[in-house]
Formats: C-alpha cells, structure tokens, sequence
C-alpha cells in the first residue's frame, strides 16, 4: 500500500461586491424586514473594489502569495496598510473578478439558465481569452449572449439579476416552475459554488501541471445542497464541476459536514489512495453566497469595509507517495466522537492530544496547528473574537497541564506553532485547509516537519442534533523511501526461520540436509 | 446565585458551547428554560 501524499493544492477567491446585498442572507432578511434602514443605505459606501481586494494581506497569504506568518509582520489594520504590489494571480491560485465570474458560471451552465448580456459578453470573452485557464472551445460555449431587453424581462418574470454596479448584465432564471428546491435563488446559490468549484479544480490542475484525466476521483466538500423536490441536497456537485473542469477520468460524490467537511474529505481522499482504491483523489470546494457579507452589519456600524466581500474555493490533490510531497498519515487521525461531550477541553483532546497519545507524540512535535482559520478582522468587530488564537490557547493549555510544554512558555508556544488567520469566513474555507498549501510548501522547503489539519463543524445548525463534530489528520515530511509492495511481512519471515530451523535439525539428526 | 432561577443559555461554538454550560447551571441549582449554541463565524 503507497502513503497518501498532498500533491497540490490550489487556493481562489472570487470578489463579487454586487452580490453581497442580494444573496448574502444578511443584507437580503434586512431587505425583507427594514428596507429604507440605515444599514442598507449605508452599506454600498463600505464595499471594497476589487484592487482593494486584491492589495489586502490575508488575501495574499490565502492564495499562496505570502505564507500566513507574514502577516505578523504587517501592521493592523490589515485593510489599511494593502500590499502595493500584490498580484491577482497567486503561487497557488488566483482572485478572480466578478465580470469573469459571471462568465464562469455560464460555462458551468449546463441547462441554459443563465443569459448574459451580448456587449458585456464581448467584453469577458475578450478577457478571458488571455488566461490561459480557458480554452478556445470553452469560451466558445459561452456563445453570443443575450439582448438587454429579454433579460429584464426574464427578471421581471422572477428570473435573479446578475448586476456589475447598478448596471443589469445578466439572470439566472428558476429550473422548474413549482419546485421549490430549484428555484432562481437556488440555482444561483448552486451555479456559484459549482462555478468557484471548477475554478479551484482548474487552477489546481493547471498550477501543479497535473493531466486533468490522471484525476480518479473528486470529492466535493461545499456547503451547498443541489437536489430536486424529490430528492434534496443528493448531489452530484462532484461530477458536475469535474466535467466543466475537464476531469474526464473521474466520477466523484459530495461530502458534507459543516465546516468540517473538508477536513473530513481529505481524510476520506488519504484512505482511497491508502487502500488502493483510486491512485489519484482530489477535494474540492466553491464558495457561498449565504455568506457574503453574514457580518457587514457590524463592520458598517464600526466603519469597518465589508470585508466579506469574496466567495472563497479551494481543491487539493492527494495521490500516491511520489517520493517527495508531504504524506498524510492515516494512522494519525484524531475524531470527535458522540461519547466525547462539548466542554471545550474534551473537543480538543479527542481533535489533538488522543491521536498524538496513539503514536507517543508530544504537542510540541507538531510544528504548526491549522484551526478555524478565520480572519480576525472580519470576526473581531462583530464579537466573535479571534478564533484562530482562542484554538491555539486551547491547545497550549492542554500542552501545558500535560507537561509538553511549560506554563510561561504557552505565548511563545502560540505564535511558534500558531499562525494568524487569513482566511474568508465561507464556512467550510477556512476550517483546517486553507494550510494545506502553505504546509505542503513549508514541509518541502525544511521550515517545518509536521502540520495538524484540524475541521470543526457545527452540526447544531442543522437543528438534526446538538453534536458538535471534528476530526483532524497529520501531513509530515516525505522520507523519500517508498513502500515496497514486494516487502516480506512478519508471518514470511516466522516461515522462512522455522523452514531454516527445520532443515537444521533434520542435519543434526541425519548428518544431511534434508 | 442562580439557585431555583430560570435560565436561557445562548452557547458559542468556539467559545463554551450551550451543553457545557447547562451542565453547569444544573450543579448550582438553577433551571434551564432554553440552550442553543450559535456559530459566528
């Protein structure tokens, strides 16, 4: 059996400013109930432009362009002191505006949904034309467009408007007339997170130069549910962004779990490849528009940018020791049971220390534990605190009362094995993930030996049950020496001794070999 | 402090989460009315 390896990973960011107030569930349930408030008329004033977007830090360490610790090095706040000379394009993905989005989510538009406008159409072709993530027969699919006039009136007839400013540049129209599980809101909140998936899944494919038919199998860890009203939330984003994607060798399916999914989902991919079932696994993700702006309110009130102004997607690759990427160690896996219980201590024992226990580790032989890696800046003014840094405490402590580490040593411990967060508050983005880039590049480079991917997942919102769920795994350095499936295992070797054992007494007993 | 008084528990994900706290409040006498656990982030 070949250890499982992290064999790339691809990290996207999609600014999409004008879909914050209709689709973000903030900003649209304030529109239901108040909307001449305050906030809303406010709001436009604090959205960011996508040069902003592009210039603010922890968007550069999310798509690989700085590692996260950096961070610690640029004053806060971090929307106030941009990077002047960030790029767009990352060592691990890329910050796409909203203009080209809306091309890519009619390129994942398989039913013919959405209608773009023709001039604006013109525009993004001519746009995308010098990426070299699309084809020339992709942008072909992308057709003629539509005539402004026919998309008002798909709009008026319930059709959601896609609007670049106050400008109407497109539509996504409902699936079924009756079904409300395909409705023009639903499609469009699917459209986006299969649009961003394929987004992720193509920079994933195209940054670490992998064949896009060498990928077996996809599984895709979104927040999202797609399904009729016979079948809600059965899936197959998977399969559906893979086509897109051009992944023509693999079938895949959905996992879901809250934040935790991801996690969960490269844990499922270091199986398969573990066992021999698929040589070449990917996880991938897109983005939610639920999410968009979820604390604007209070960013607004405190004169804060709605910093929640990005779908984020990611898409890792796991496949079979290569010899060189950081392995991920199945045998290390930590899990929040139904029996662990919700005290905080009992999360974080059952997440970090028990596997550890498993193997005789220390808390200090990780070198860098990969949490809730939101922002802080998004989630500080609304009250949230820093969630990053509570997790680090957490783990510190438990270090501490075990005797790893020394109590007075427990700050030193957290900015060693910690990091800052950066990543945006989509839910399942930010959950133990957003570092597998970063640890595979530091892993490979020596900075760092072994890094904890740990998911947390707040099963309760389902309203399902009150469990809360994690689960955590173990990426370490390769050693270079691959498993040889031609080993003799310990039974062989009892044989072997026992045979040479036999012929030994039959020698001693009849003066030859028998 | 809280003997025999009605109590609501609004939890937090990453900080104590409803069920801790409840379990809590009933060791110091008091009646748990309501728990939930919210997630911020």
């Amino acid at each position: 059996m070949s250890a499982p390896v992290v064999r790339g990973a691809a990290y996207i960011l999609v600014h999409t400013p004008d879909m914050i107030m209709r689709y973000g569930t903030t900003c649209a349930l304030e529109h239901e109930a108040n909307p001449e408030s305050e906030f809303l008329k406010k709001l436009p004033e604090y959205v960011r432009s996508y040069e902003e977007v592009v210039k603010y830090a922890p968007n550069q360490a999310y798509i690989g362009n700085i590692l996260p610790d950096i961070l610690n090095t640029i004053e806060k706040p971090w929307y106030k002191n941009l990077i002047q000379a960030a790029d767009a394009e990352g060592k691990m993905g890329e910050i796409v505006s909203q203009d080209e989005f809306y091309a890519a989510i009619k390129l994942s538009d398989a039913l013919d949904l959405v209608a773009l406008e023709k001039d604006f159409l013109i525009e993004i072709k001519a746009k995308l034309a010098k990426k070299s993530l699309y084809t020339e027969a992709e942008l072909a699919k992308l057709k003629e467009g539509s005539e402004l006039s026919e998309i008002e009136s798909k709009v008026r007839g319930g059709a959601e408007p896609l609007y670049m400013g106050s400008k109407l540049v497109g539509c996504v129209k409902a699936a079924h007339d009756k079904d409300k599980n395909l409705t023009a809101h639903i499609m469009v909140e699917n459209l986006v997170t299969k649009a961003s998936g394929v987004i992720a899944l193509k920079n994933l494919i195209y940054r670490n130069n992998i064949p896009a038919d060498s990928i077996e199998y996809v599984i895709e860890c979104s927040e999202e549910a797609c399904g009729d009203m016979n079948q809600r939330g059965v899936g197959n984003f998977a399969k559906a962004i893979c086509e897109v994607a051009g992944a023509t060798g693999a079938t895949g399916s959905d996992t879901r779990g809250f934040c935790a999914a991801p996690a969960h989902a490269l844990i499922n991919a270091a199986a398969l490849v573990k066992a021999g079932v698929y040589k070449s696994v990917a996880i991938v993700a897109g983005g939610a528009t639920a999410k968009l702006g979820m604390n604007a309110r209070d960013h607004v009130n405190k004169g804060v940018p709605v910093l929640e102004d990005c779908l984020g997607g990611f898409a890792v690759l796991v496949t079979e020791n290569d010899g060189i990427s950081p392995v991920l160690r199945t045998d290390i896996v930590g899990r929040h049971t139904v029996g662990t219980g919700s005290s905080p201590q009992a999360v974080m024992e059952s997440l970090i220390t028990k596997p550890l226990d498993k193997v005789g580790m220390k808390i200090t032989d990780i070198d860098k534990y990969s949490v809730e890696m939101q922002n802080p800046e998004i989630t500080e003014p609304a009250g949230a605190g820093n969630v990053p840094l509570a997790n680090y405490k957490m783990i510190a402590a438990l270090g501490a009362k075990r005797g790893d580490i020394d109590k007075t040593s427990m700050p030193s411990f957290i900015k060693e094995h910690g990091m800052p967060g950066f990543a945006p508050t989509q839910g399942h983005i930010p959950s133990g993930v957003p570092y597998v880039g970063a640890a595979r590049e530091m892993i490979m480079s020596g900075a760092i030996e072994r890094a904890m991917i740990v998911g947390k997942g707040s099963l309760f919102l389902g309203r399902m049950t009150n469990q809360f769920d994690g689960v955590s795994i173990i990426m370490e350095k390769n050693t270079g020496r691959e498993e040889s499936t031609g080993a003799v295992s310990k039974e062989e070797v009892k044989e072997m001794v026992a045979e040479a054992m036999k012929d030994f007494a039959s020698f001693l007993l009849n003066g030859k070999q028998g | 402090m809280l003997q025999d008084k009605k109590v609501i528990i609004i939890g937090d994900r990453d900080g104590i989460p409803a069920p801790a706290i409840e379990e809590c409040i009933k060791t110091v006498g008091g009646e748990v009315v309501f728990a939930a656990t919210e997630c911020f982030v």
